[in-house]
């Protein structure tokens, strides 16, 4: 399980962009693993990241839209990508503000498909 | 309406802050000896006091169990029941230790606590003034007085 988190994460950070991944427990906001570049706080991204995308799970569902499957933060430096995976796991990514988001979100996509 | 309320002044804007950054229900500021620094959500004196004794209890409980096992310090518990979170923290302060305890529901989480404790403690360090010089006696007679005084600080009565 150790070496398939490590891959999964490693696929993610390889992208051109991307500073680092982090896996989230969603309902605790909880750093399960992290490949993150020196200076990126992983358990801020983690706690603020999960209580994002609860919000917005909220107002999708309440919106009859159902769970979001990526929510994408576009800030004035970096962007916020999050991609829900089995058993409550968020894969989140912090990248720069001209990643190729198509690509991060195939390949986060892939690593939430990697813990199904 | 929820309110906070400060025996010490100085904690309150803090407080306030962590509450609303961290979405917690009930948090309770208090010495590791159960006094109680300020609160945050209680509506009932009795249930601030039995909060503090019982923060205070598992908080000795916990530093015991520490030193058994040769940990430098007793820094942080969390329970996670189905409701409610309950997280207790053990900090130092520029006017001494303190203890928080906090209480959370579903709209928040462990990790957003824990990511505003560090923020409550660091505020805590900058707004704390300087210790006195020469700290005031304790004694048997100013006792009563303190308590209900405490009281009416924390829940807005007449002493």
């Amino acid at each position: 399980m150790t070496a398939r988190i490590r891959q999964a994460l490693d696929a993610i950070t390889r992208i051109r962009g991307v500073h680092g991944a982090v896996l989230v427990s969603g309902d605790d906001g909880l750093v399960v693993a992290e490949a993150l570049m020196e200076g990126v706080r992983g358990h801020a991204v983690a706690a603020l990241a999960a209580s994002r995308f609860q919000r917005f799970r909220r107002a999708t569902e309440a919106a009859g839209a159902m769970a979001p499957e990526f929510l994408h933060l576009q800030a004035t430096d970096g962007s916020l990508l999050v991609v829900p995976a089995a058993n409550g796991v968020l894969i989140v990514a912090v990248a720069a503000a001209d990643i190729n988001v198509g690509l991060a979100r195939l390949e986060m996509i892939r690593a939430a498909e990697a813990f199904a | 309406m929820t309110v906070t309320r400060a025996v010490e002044p100085w904690t309150l804007d803090p407080l306030r802050r962590f509450v609303t950054e961290s979405g917690a229900r009930l948090a309770l500021l208090t010495t590791p000896a159960g006094q109680v620094v300020a609160q945050h959500g209680f509506t009932r004196a009795v249930d601030v006091m039995a909060a503090a004794a019982l923060g205070a209890a598992i908080a000795a409980s916990t530093a015991e169990i520490n030193r058994m096992l040769a940990e430098p310090r007793f820094r942080a518990l969390t329970h996670q029941g189905v409701r409610h979170g309950i997280f207790l923290a053990s900090f130092e302060t520029p006017r001494g230790p303190m203890l928080a305890l906090v209480v959370f529901g579903q709209d928040s989480s462990i990790g957003l606590v824990q990511l505003f404790m560090e923020d409550l403690v660091r505020d805590l360090a900058a707004a704390a003034p300087a210790r006195e010089a020469q700290p005031r006696a304790v004694l048997a007679a100013d006792f009563e007085r303190d308590l209900n005084e405490s009281l009416a600080a924390l829940f807005g009565r007449e002493t």
